[in-house]
Protein backbone atom coordinates (compact mmCIF):
# COMPACT_ATOMS: atom_id res chain seq x y z
CA UNK A 1 0.00 0.00 0.00
CA UNK A 2 1.67 3.40 -1.18
CA UNK A 3 1.88 5.46 1.90
CA UNK A 4 0.97 9.40 2.02
CA UNK A 5 4.48 10.64 2.02
CA UNK A 6 5.08 13.77 4.03
CA UNK A 7 1.66 15.09 3.93
CA UNK A 8 1.41 14.44 7.64
CA UNK A 9 -2.34 13.57 9.24
CA UNK A 10 -3.64 15.53 6.02
CA UNK A 11 -2.63 13.22 3.68
CA UNK A 12 -3.23 10.09 5.70
CA UNK A 13 -7.22 11.36 5.64
CA UNK A 14 -7.07 12.20 1.82
CA UNK A 15 -5.97 8.79 1.49
CA UNK A 16 -8.37 6.97 3.17
CA UNK A 17 -11.04 9.24 1.94
CA UNK A 18 -9.99 7.88 -1.78
CA UNK A 19 -10.13 4.49 -0.39
CA UNK A 20 -13.62 4.67 1.12
CA UNK A 21 -14.19 6.81 -2.19
CA UNK A 22 -13.43 3.99 -5.14
CA UNK A 23 -15.13 1.00 -2.65
CA UNK A 24 -18.11 3.05 -2.40
CA UNK A 25 -17.96 3.84 -6.82
CA UNK A 26 -17.87 0.11 -7.18
CA UNK A 27 -20.51 -0.78 -5.22
CA UNK A 28 -22.85 2.15 -6.27
CA UNK A 29 -22.02 1.27 -9.89
CA UNK A 30 -23.16 -2.25 -9.27
CA UNK A 31 -26.36 -1.17 -7.12
CA UNK A 32 -27.36 0.96 -10.02
CA UNK A 33 -26.84 -1.25 -12.65
CA UNK A 34 -28.83 -3.97 -10.90
CA UNK A 35 -31.74 -1.95 -10.12
CA UNK A 36 -31.62 -0.64 -13.73
CA UNK A 37 -31.68 -3.91 -15.36
CA UNK A 38 -28.38 -3.83 -17.21
CA UNK A 39 -26.87 -6.89 -15.23
CA UNK A 40 -29.37 -10.03 -13.96
CA UNK A 41 -29.14 -9.79 -10.22
CA UNK A 42 -30.06 -13.51 -10.44
CA UNK A 43 -26.34 -13.71 -10.86
CA UNK A 44 -24.77 -11.40 -9.42
CA UNK A 45 -27.44 -10.22 -6.86
CA UNK A 46 -26.93 -6.55 -4.51
CA UNK A 47 -25.00 -4.95 -3.10
CA UNK A 48 -27.91 -3.84 -0.75
CA UNK A 49 -29.24 -7.12 -0.74
CA UNK A 50 -26.43 -8.84 -0.01
CA UNK A 51 -25.39 -5.96 2.91
CA UNK A 52 -28.83 -6.78 4.37
CA UNK A 53 -28.04 -10.66 3.96
CA UNK A 54 -24.97 -9.98 6.31
CA UNK A 55 -26.87 -8.19 8.64
CA UNK A 56 -29.67 -10.78 9.13
CA UNK A 57 -26.70 -13.05 9.59
CA UNK A 58 -25.42 -11.32 12.49
CA UNK A 59 -28.15 -10.14 14.22
CA UNK A 60 -30.12 -13.63 14.04
CA UNK A 61 -26.88 -14.70 15.08
CA UNK A 62 -26.68 -17.57 13.02
CA UNK A 63 -22.80 -17.17 11.70
CA UNK A 64 -21.35 -17.14 14.45
CA UNK A 65 -21.12 -20.39 15.24
CA UNK A 66 -20.13 -21.25 11.18
CA UNK A 67 -17.72 -18.35 11.38
CA UNK A 68 -16.34 -20.15 14.77
CA UNK A 69 -15.88 -23.27 12.61
CA UNK A 70 -13.88 -21.69 10.00
CA UNK A 71 -11.91 -19.55 12.10
CA UNK A 72 -10.86 -22.50 14.24
CA UNK A 73 -10.24 -24.40 11.37
CA UNK A 74 -7.88 -21.81 9.26
CA UNK A 75 -6.22 -21.51 12.65
CA UNK A 76 -5.24 -24.47 12.93
CA UNK A 77 -4.36 -24.76 9.99
CA UNK A 78 -2.02 -21.37 10.09
CA UNK A 79 -0.30 -22.71 13.33
CA UNK A 80 0.53 -26.50 12.27
CA UNK A 81 1.39 -24.88 9.14
CA UNK A 82 3.96 -22.08 10.10
CA UNK A 83 5.67 -24.28 12.80
CA UNK A 84 6.11 -27.09 10.25
CA UNK A 85 7.29 -24.98 7.59
CA UNK A 86 10.01 -22.70 10.04
CA UNK A 87 10.92 -25.96 11.12
CA UNK A 88 11.41 -27.81 7.86
CA UNK A 89 12.97 -24.92 6.43
CA UNK A 90 15.51 -23.88 8.81
CA UNK A 91 16.57 -27.44 9.07
CA UNK A 92 17.32 -28.29 5.34
CA UNK A 93 18.42 -24.48 5.34
CA UNK A 94 21.18 -25.64 7.43
CA UNK A 95 21.89 -29.28 6.12
CA UNK A 96 22.48 -27.93 2.63
CA UNK A 97 23.21 -32.01 1.43
CA UNK A 98 19.82 -33.08 2.75
CA UNK A 99 18.19 -30.36 1.07
CA UNK A 100 19.94 -30.92 -2.31
CA UNK A 101 18.64 -34.39 -2.09
CA UNK A 102 14.74 -33.56 -1.03
CA UNK A 103 14.91 -31.06 -3.62
CA UNK A 104 12.71 -32.26 -6.50
CA UNK A 105 10.64 -34.30 -4.23
CA UNK A 106 9.49 -30.92 -2.24
CA UNK A 107 8.63 -28.95 -5.69
CA UNK A 108 6.95 -32.19 -7.24
CA UNK A 109 4.29 -31.88 -4.01
CA UNK A 110 4.26 -28.04 -4.64
CA UNK A 111 3.58 -28.06 -7.64
CA UNK A 112 0.55 -30.44 -6.86
CA UNK A 113 -2.64 -28.37 -6.82
CA UNK A 114 -3.57 -28.88 -3.45
CA UNK A 115 -7.58 -28.22 -4.27
CA UNK A 116 -7.21 -31.78 -5.73
CA UNK A 117 -6.12 -33.26 -2.55
CA UNK A 118 -9.24 -32.15 -0.88
CA UNK A 119 -11.16 -35.21 -1.55
CA UNK A 120 -8.90 -37.76 -0.73
CA UNK A 121 -8.44 -35.80 2.49
CA UNK A 122 -12.37 -35.93 3.53
CA UNK A 123 -11.97 -39.53 2.63
CA UNK A 124 -9.13 -40.06 5.13
CA UNK A 125 -10.17 -37.44 8.06
CA UNK A 126 -13.69 -37.60 7.62
CA UNK A 127 -15.96 -34.20 7.51
CA UNK A 128 -14.87 -33.06 11.09
CA UNK A 129 -12.78 -30.21 11.45
CA UNK A 130 -9.64 -32.02 10.38
CA UNK A 131 -9.82 -32.41 6.85
CA UNK A 132 -10.27 -28.69 6.43
CA UNK A 133 -7.31 -28.09 8.77
CA UNK A 134 -4.84 -30.63 6.72
CA UNK A 135 -5.65 -29.04 3.45
CA UNK A 136 -4.75 -25.44 4.83
CA UNK A 137 -1.81 -27.23 6.51
CA UNK A 138 -0.42 -28.29 2.77
CA UNK A 139 -1.25 -24.87 1.59
CA UNK A 140 0.45 -22.95 4.20
CA UNK A 141 3.21 -24.78 5.00
CA UNK A 142 5.27 -24.60 1.54
CA UNK A 143 4.77 -20.54 1.87
CA UNK A 144 6.23 -20.62 4.76
CA UNK A 145 8.75 -23.43 4.22
CA UNK A 146 10.45 -21.63 0.94
CA UNK A 147 10.34 -17.91 2.74
CA UNK A 148 11.96 -19.85 6.39
CA UNK A 149 14.52 -21.31 3.69
CA UNK A 150 15.14 -18.18 1.71
CA UNK A 151 15.40 -16.22 4.71
CA UNK A 152 18.18 -18.44 6.30
CA UNK A 153 20.50 -18.56 3.42
CA UNK A 154 20.01 -15.02 2.95
CA UNK A 155 21.93 -14.19 5.78
CA UNK A 156 24.79 -11.67 5.39
CA UNK A 157 28.15 -14.17 5.31
CA UNK A 158 29.82 -11.82 7.73
CA UNK A 159 26.93 -11.62 10.02
CA UNK A 160 27.47 -14.92 10.32
CA UNK A 161 31.41 -15.36 10.78
CA UNK A 162 30.99 -12.00 13.26
CA UNK A 163 28.88 -13.74 15.46
CA UNK A 164 31.05 -17.40 15.43
CA UNK A 165 34.27 -15.26 16.21
CA UNK A 166 32.69 -13.79 18.92
CA UNK A 167 31.37 -17.57 20.32
CA UNK A 168 28.24 -18.09 18.75
CA UNK A 169 27.09 -21.81 19.18
CA UNK A 170 24.67 -23.73 15.95
CA UNK A 171 21.89 -23.04 18.84
CA UNK A 172 23.02 -18.59 19.29
CA UNK A 173 23.33 -18.79 15.38
CA UNK A 174 19.94 -19.81 14.67
CA UNK A 175 18.48 -17.40 17.74
CA UNK A 176 20.52 -14.79 17.18
CA UNK A 177 21.13 -14.67 13.53
CA UNK A 178 19.36 -17.16 11.38
CA UNK A 179 15.91 -16.67 13.11
CA UNK A 180 15.61 -12.83 13.31
CA UNK A 181 17.02 -12.68 9.27
CA UNK A 182 14.55 -15.50 8.15
CA UNK A 183 11.55 -14.02 10.44
CA UNK A 184 11.85 -10.35 7.79
CA UNK A 185 10.35 -13.33 5.19
CA UNK A 186 8.44 -15.32 7.18
CA UNK A 187 6.43 -11.88 8.01
CA UNK A 188 5.98 -11.04 4.21
CA UNK A 189 4.79 -14.40 3.88
CA UNK A 190 2.17 -14.44 6.70
CA UNK A 191 -0.36 -12.65 4.63
CA UNK A 192 -0.34 -14.85 1.77
CA UNK A 193 -0.46 -17.80 4.53
CA UNK A 194 -3.31 -16.46 6.29
CA UNK A 195 -5.14 -16.32 2.71
CA UNK A 196 -4.28 -19.74 2.38
CA UNK A 197 -5.23 -21.47 5.91
CA UNK A 198 -8.76 -19.28 5.30
CA UNK A 199 -8.65 -21.03 1.06
CA UNK A 200 -8.00 -24.59 3.02
CA UNK A 201 -10.75 -24.56 5.51
CA UNK A 202 -13.28 -22.84 3.46
CA UNK A 203 -12.82 -25.11 0.11
CA UNK A 204 -13.03 -28.23 2.29
CA UNK A 205 -16.33 -26.70 3.86
CA UNK A 206 -17.69 -26.59 0.68
CA UNK A 207 -17.05 -29.72 -0.78
CA UNK A 208 -17.97 -31.68 2.33
CA UNK A 209 -18.94 -30.06 6.26
CA UNK A 210 -21.60 -29.56 8.02
CA UNK A 211 -20.92 -25.97 9.38
CA UNK A 212 -18.32 -23.41 8.58
CA UNK A 213 -18.80 -20.69 6.10
CA UNK A 214 -18.08 -22.65 3.12
CA UNK A 215 -20.88 -25.31 4.16
CA UNK A 216 -23.02 -22.02 4.05
CA UNK A 217 -21.91 -20.66 0.64
CA UNK A 218 -22.13 -24.20 -0.54
CA UNK A 219 -26.24 -23.98 0.61
CA UNK A 220 -26.75 -20.93 -0.36
CA UNK A 221 -25.32 -22.16 -4.00
CA UNK A 222 -27.33 -25.26 -3.72
CA UNK A 223 -30.53 -23.18 -4.05
CA UNK A 224 -29.44 -20.24 -6.73
CA UNK A 225 -29.45 -18.11 -3.71
CA UNK A 226 -26.23 -15.63 -4.99
CA UNK A 227 -27.62 -12.86 -2.40
CA UNK A 228 -26.09 -15.89 0.15
CA UNK A 229 -22.95 -17.12 -1.43
CA UNK A 230 -21.94 -13.29 -2.17
CA UNK A 231 -22.94 -12.46 1.76
CA UNK A 232 -20.26 -15.61 2.67
CA UNK A 233 -17.75 -14.10 0.43
CA UNK A 234 -18.03 -10.69 2.19
CA UNK A 235 -17.96 -12.18 5.80
CA UNK A 236 -14.70 -13.61 4.58
CA UNK A 237 -13.23 -11.32 3.13
CA UNK A 238 -13.69 -8.95 6.46
CA UNK A 239 -12.35 -11.53 8.33
CA UNK A 240 -9.45 -11.62 6.67
CA UNK A 241 -8.95 -7.87 6.36
CA UNK A 242 -9.36 -7.51 10.22
CA UNK A 243 -6.52 -10.18 10.63
CA UNK A 244 -4.55 -9.09 8.04
CA UNK A 245 -4.53 -5.38 9.74
CA UNK A 246 -3.06 -7.27 12.95
CA UNK A 247 -0.71 -9.02 11.44
CA UNK A 248 0.65 -5.67 9.87
CA UNK A 249 1.04 -3.85 13.32
CA UNK A 250 2.84 -6.98 14.89
CA UNK A 251 4.69 -7.20 11.72
CA UNK A 252 5.79 -3.35 12.15
CA UNK A 253 6.60 -4.21 15.51
CA UNK A 254 9.07 -6.75 15.30
CA UNK A 255 10.70 -5.08 12.04
CA UNK A 256 11.04 -2.01 14.01
CA UNK A 257 14.66 -2.56 13.62
CA UNK A 258 14.67 -1.85 10.03
CA UNK A 259 14.28 2.01 9.49
CA UNK B 1 42.38 -13.82 29.24
CA UNK B 2 45.13 -11.23 28.47
CA UNK B 3 47.52 -13.29 30.43
CA UNK B 4 50.17 -12.89 27.31
CA UNK B 5 52.91 -15.42 27.49
CA UNK B 6 56.07 -13.34 27.07
CA UNK B 7 58.19 -16.00 26.25
CA UNK B 8 56.58 -17.59 22.76
CA UNK B 9 55.22 -15.81 19.56
CA UNK B 10 51.23 -14.84 20.12
CA UNK B 11 51.02 -16.00 16.85
CA UNK B 12 52.97 -18.62 14.07
CA UNK B 13 52.37 -19.49 10.29
CA UNK B 14 54.28 -22.53 9.31
CA UNK B 15 54.17 -22.66 5.57
CA UNK B 16 50.93 -21.70 5.16
CA UNK B 17 49.32 -22.03 1.88
CA UNK B 18 46.06 -21.86 1.16
CA UNK B 19 44.38 -23.04 -2.61
CA UNK B 20 40.99 -21.82 -3.75
CA UNK B 21 38.80 -23.87 -5.86
CA UNK B 22 37.39 -21.27 -9.20
CA UNK B 23 33.90 -21.96 -10.27
CA UNK B 24 35.50 -23.09 -13.63
CA UNK B 25 37.26 -25.95 -11.55
CA UNK B 26 40.90 -24.57 -11.53
CA UNK B 27 42.55 -24.08 -8.65
CA UNK B 28 43.38 -20.67 -7.42
CA UNK B 29 46.49 -20.08 -4.65
CA UNK B 30 45.60 -16.87 -2.77
CA UNK B 31 48.78 -17.23 -0.39
CA UNK B 32 51.56 -19.99 -0.97
CA UNK B 33 54.25 -20.74 1.77
CA UNK B 34 54.06 -17.58 4.29
CA UNK B 35 55.49 -18.08 7.18
CA UNK B 36 55.67 -15.83 10.11
CA UNK B 37 55.64 -14.91 13.59
CA UNK B 38 54.34 -12.25 15.46
CA UNK B 39 55.32 -11.07 19.18
CA UNK B 40 52.50 -10.99 22.05
CA UNK B 41 51.34 -7.66 22.52
CA UNK B 42 52.59 -6.68 19.12
CA UNK B 43 50.65 -4.12 16.85
CA UNK B 44 51.62 -5.74 13.68
CA UNK B 45 49.90 -4.17 9.90
CA UNK B 46 49.65 -6.27 6.78
CA UNK B 47 50.17 -4.22 3.76
CA UNK B 48 49.95 -5.47 0.19
CA UNK B 49 47.86 -4.62 -3.23
CA UNK B 50 44.51 -4.85 -3.79
CA UNK B 51 43.31 -8.94 -4.51
CA UNK B 52 46.82 -9.87 -2.40
CA UNK B 53 45.43 -12.79 -0.36
CA UNK B 54 45.35 -10.29 2.86
CA UNK B 55 42.14 -11.19 4.14
CA UNK B 56 42.83 -14.89 3.43
CA UNK B 57 45.74 -14.76 5.73
CA UNK B 58 44.00 -13.05 8.61
CA UNK B 59 40.93 -15.43 7.99
CA UNK B 60 43.75 -18.06 8.23
CA UNK B 61 44.53 -16.68 11.92
CA UNK B 62 41.25 -16.47 12.65
CA UNK B 63 40.20 -20.26 11.86
CA UNK B 64 37.94 -19.29 9.69
CA UNK B 65 39.57 -20.64 6.58
CA UNK B 66 41.63 -24.11 7.11
CA UNK B 67 45.27 -23.71 5.55
CA UNK B 68 45.47 -26.11 2.32
CA UNK B 69 49.28 -26.74 3.83
CA UNK B 70 51.08 -26.08 6.71
CA UNK B 71 49.89 -25.07 10.55
CA UNK B 72 48.93 -21.76 12.41
CA UNK B 73 49.99 -21.82 15.67
CA UNK B 74 47.98 -19.73 18.24
CA UNK B 75 49.87 -19.26 21.97
CA UNK B 76 52.09 -22.66 21.01
CA UNK B 77 48.84 -25.03 20.25
CA UNK B 78 48.34 -25.86 16.72
CA UNK B 79 45.04 -23.98 15.74
CA UNK B 80 41.80 -26.48 15.01
CA UNK B 81 38.63 -24.73 14.17
CA UNK B 82 37.91 -21.12 15.22
CA UNK B 83 40.44 -19.31 16.82
CA UNK B 84 38.90 -18.88 20.49
CA UNK B 85 41.80 -16.47 21.48
CA UNK B 86 40.88 -13.83 18.80
CA UNK B 87 38.41 -10.96 18.46
CA UNK B 88 37.78 -9.99 14.45
CA UNK B 89 36.63 -6.75 13.42
CA UNK B 90 35.19 -7.17 9.88
CA UNK B 91 35.63 -4.62 6.56
CA UNK B 92 31.54 -4.89 6.23
CA UNK B 93 29.30 -3.93 8.83
CA UNK B 94 28.72 -7.18 11.25
CA UNK B 95 26.44 -5.76 13.84
CA UNK B 96 22.87 -7.60 13.71
CA UNK B 97 20.76 -5.00 12.36
CA UNK B 98 18.30 -6.36 14.76
CA UNK B 99 19.81 -5.66 18.25
CA UNK B 100 20.20 -2.57 20.11
CA UNK B 101 23.58 -1.01 20.52
CA UNK B 102 23.63 -1.92 24.14
CA UNK B 103 22.60 -5.79 23.07
CA UNK B 104 25.59 -5.75 20.42
CA UNK B 105 28.22 -4.50 22.41
CA UNK B 106 27.43 -8.04 24.80
CA UNK B 107 26.51 -9.84 22.36
CA UNK B 108 29.89 -12.11 22.81
CA UNK B 109 29.42 -11.95 26.42
CA UNK B 110 25.41 -13.80 26.01
CA UNK B 111 27.47 -15.93 23.76
CA UNK B 112 29.79 -16.62 26.63
CA UNK B 113 26.77 -17.97 28.36
CA UNK B 114 26.93 -14.81 30.94
CA UNK B 115 23.49 -13.68 31.87
CA UNK B 116 21.36 -11.05 30.11
CA UNK B 117 21.77 -8.56 32.27
CA UNK B 118 25.36 -8.90 33.61
CA UNK B 119 26.21 -8.54 29.52
CA UNK B 120 24.42 -5.39 29.69
CA UNK B 121 26.08 -4.01 32.09
CA UNK B 122 29.32 -4.62 30.82
CA UNK B 123 28.16 -3.10 27.59
CA UNK B 124 27.16 -0.48 29.25
CA UNK B 125 30.25 0.18 30.82
CA UNK B 126 31.98 -0.05 27.13
CA UNK B 127 29.45 2.47 25.68
CA UNK B 128 30.51 5.24 28.12
CA UNK B 129 34.40 4.54 27.49
CA UNK B 130 33.79 4.74 23.79
CA UNK B 131 31.51 7.34 24.29
CA UNK B 132 28.01 5.88 22.84
CA UNK B 133 25.90 5.54 26.11
CA UNK B 134 23.23 7.92 24.71
CA UNK B 135 23.24 5.82 21.88
CA UNK B 136 22.58 2.34 23.39
CA UNK B 137 19.03 2.26 22.77
CA UNK B 138 19.41 2.95 19.04
CA UNK B 139 19.66 0.24 16.13
CA UNK B 140 22.49 0.28 13.82
CA UNK B 141 20.47 1.36 10.51
CA UNK B 142 20.08 4.73 12.47
CA UNK B 143 23.76 5.02 13.48
CA UNK B 144 26.53 7.21 11.34
CA UNK B 145 28.93 4.77 9.66
CA UNK B 146 31.91 5.96 12.43
CA UNK B 147 29.61 5.17 14.97
CA UNK B 148 28.43 1.77 13.44
CA UNK B 149 32.53 1.15 13.79
CA UNK B 150 32.78 2.09 17.21
CA UNK B 151 29.96 -0.15 18.32
CA UNK B 152 31.57 -2.77 16.51
CA UNK B 153 35.02 -2.50 18.42
CA UNK B 154 33.21 -1.89 21.56
CA UNK B 155 31.78 -5.25 20.61
CA UNK B 156 35.27 -7.20 19.85
CA UNK B 157 37.27 -5.17 23.27
CA UNK B 158 34.40 -6.44 25.32
CA UNK B 159 35.30 -10.02 24.63
CA UNK B 160 38.79 -8.83 26.32
CA UNK B 161 40.89 -11.76 24.07
CA UNK B 162 44.25 -11.91 23.48
CA UNK B 163 44.29 -11.62 19.68
CA UNK B 164 42.49 -8.86 17.85
CA UNK B 165 41.59 -9.02 14.19
CA UNK B 166 41.08 -6.29 12.08
CA UNK B 167 40.37 -6.21 8.00
CA UNK B 168 40.55 -3.04 6.51
CA UNK B 169 38.23 -2.15 9.41
CA UNK B 170 38.18 1.86 8.80
CA UNK B 171 38.65 1.72 4.63
CA UNK B 172 34.91 2.76 4.15
CA UNK B 173 35.66 5.84 6.89
CA UNK B 174 35.61 9.80 5.89
CA UNK B 175 39.28 10.94 6.52
CA UNK B 176 38.37 12.68 9.91
CA UNK B 177 36.22 10.10 11.18
CA UNK B 178 38.93 7.53 10.54
CA UNK B 179 41.96 9.26 12.34
CA UNK B 180 39.60 9.66 15.27
CA UNK B 181 39.27 5.77 15.26
CA UNK B 182 42.67 4.85 14.87
CA UNK B 183 43.60 7.08 17.54
CA UNK B 184 40.55 5.30 19.65
CA UNK B 185 41.84 2.13 18.80
CA UNK B 186 45.73 2.97 19.58
CA UNK B 187 44.49 4.39 22.82
CA UNK B 188 42.64 1.11 23.80
CA UNK B 189 45.41 -1.03 22.65
CA UNK B 190 47.93 1.25 24.63
CA UNK B 191 49.01 -0.90 27.75
CA UNK B 192 46.32 -3.87 27.40
CA UNK B 193 48.90 -5.99 26.28
CA UNK B 194 46.64 -7.64 23.12
CA UNK B 195 48.25 -8.79 19.99
CA UNK B 196 46.76 -7.06 17.44
CA UNK B 197 47.32 -8.08 13.23
CA UNK B 198 45.97 -4.93 11.40
CA UNK B 199 44.97 -5.52 7.15
CA UNK B 200 45.08 -1.85 5.24
CA UNK B 201 45.61 -1.59 1.61
CA UNK B 202 46.91 2.09 3.04
CA UNK B 203 50.33 2.15 3.77
CA UNK B 204 50.25 5.86 5.84
CA UNK B 205 48.00 3.69 8.06
CA UNK B 206 49.98 0.66 8.58
CA UNK B 207 53.03 2.59 9.53
CA UNK B 208 51.39 5.26 11.88
CA UNK B 209 49.67 2.47 13.58
CA UNK B 210 51.87 -0.45 13.86
CA UNK B 211 54.98 -1.42 15.76
CA UNK B 212 55.78 -3.66 12.20
CA UNK B 213 54.83 -3.18 8.88
CA UNK B 214 54.61 -6.35 6.87
CA UNK B 215 54.36 -6.10 2.87
CA UNK B 216 52.51 -8.88 0.64
CA UNK B 217 53.31 -9.95 -2.86
CA UNK B 218 50.70 -9.37 -5.14
CA UNK B 219 48.47 -12.14 -5.86
CA UNK B 220 48.13 -14.76 -6.67
CA UNK B 221 50.09 -16.98 -4.58
CA UNK B 222 50.94 -14.30 -2.39
CA UNK B 223 53.85 -13.89 -0.35
CA UNK B 224 55.83 -11.99 2.70
CA UNK B 225 58.03 -10.08 0.70
CA UNK B 226 59.33 -7.74 3.29
CA UNK B 227 59.01 -6.76 7.02
CA UNK B 228 59.76 -3.47 8.27
CA UNK B 229 60.17 -2.43 11.92
CA UNK B 230 58.57 0.99 12.84
CA UNK B 231 60.72 3.03 15.06
CA UNK B 232 58.37 5.57 15.77
CA UNK B 233 57.88 6.43 19.70
CA UNK B 234 54.75 6.00 21.53
CA UNK B 235 52.53 6.92 22.28
CA UNK B 236 51.99 9.34 19.02
CA UNK B 237 49.84 11.82 17.46
CA UNK B 238 48.60 10.42 14.86
CA UNK B 239 47.71 14.06 13.36
CA UNK B 240 51.38 14.75 13.14
CA UNK B 241 53.20 11.46 12.34
CA UNK B 242 52.14 12.13 8.79
CA UNK B 243 54.75 15.21 9.16
CA UNK B 244 57.70 13.66 10.75
CA UNK B 245 61.07 12.77 8.55
CA UNK B 246 61.39 9.30 10.54
CA UNK B 247 57.63 8.45 9.30
CA UNK B 248 58.82 9.39 5.50
CA UNK B 249 61.58 7.77 5.70
CA UNK B 250 60.45 5.01 6.51
CA UNK B 251 57.47 5.42 3.81
CA UNK B 252 60.16 5.81 1.18
CA UNK B 253 61.68 2.34 2.50
CA UNK B 254 58.67 0.47 2.16
CA UNK B 255 56.96 1.89 -0.35
CA UNK B 256 59.93 0.72 -2.49
CA UNK B 257 58.84 -3.08 -1.80
CA UNK B 258 55.71 -2.36 -2.14
CA UNK B 259 55.26 -0.66 -5.13
CA UNK B 260 56.17 -3.63 -7.78
CA UNK B 261 53.13 -5.35 -6.21
CA UNK B 262 51.38 -3.14 -6.64
CA UNK B 263 52.24 -2.50 -10.51
CA UNK B 264 51.87 -6.32 -11.04
CA UNK B 265 48.71 -6.52 -9.78
CA UNK B 266 47.40 -3.42 -11.86
CA UNK B 267 48.42 -5.36 -14.86
CA UNK B 268 46.71 -8.60 -13.15
CA UNK B 269 43.56 -6.54 -12.78
CA UNK B 270 43.60 -5.18 -16.47
CA UNK B 271 43.91 -9.10 -17.33
CA UNK B 272 41.17 -10.06 -15.41
CA UNK B 273 42.53 -10.96 -12.24
CA UNK B 274 41.30 -12.84 -9.75
CA UNK B 275 40.43 -9.94 -6.35
CA UNK B 276 40.31 -12.63 -3.35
Amino acid sequence: MPEARGRGRGGAVTLIAWQVGVGAAVLGIWQAAASAGLIDPFFVSRPADIARRVGQWVVSGTIWPHLAVTLEEALLAFVIGVVLGVACGFTLARLPRVSQVLNPYIRLLNALPRVVLAPIFLLWFGLGIWSKVVLGVTLVFFVVFFNTYQGVRDVDRVLVDNARMLGASESDLIRHVFGPSALTWIFSSLHTSIGFAIVGAVVGEYLGASRGIGYVISQAQGTFDTTGVFAGMAVLSIVVVIVGYGVSKLERWLLRWKT
Amino acid sequence: MSGADPGRPAIVLRGVSRDFETPGGATYCAVRDVSLAVAPGAFVSIVGPTGCGKSTLLNLVAGLLAPTAGQVEIGGVPLAGLNRRATYMFQQDALLPWKSVLDNVGLGLVFAGRPRDEARQAARAWLDRIGLAPFADRFPAQLSGGMRKRVAMAQNWAMDRDILLMDEPFSALDVHTRQAMETELLTLWTGSSKTVVFVTHDLEEAIALADEVIVISAGPASRVVARHVVPLARPRDLVDIRTMAAFNDLYGTIWASLRGEVLKSREAGQAGGVDA
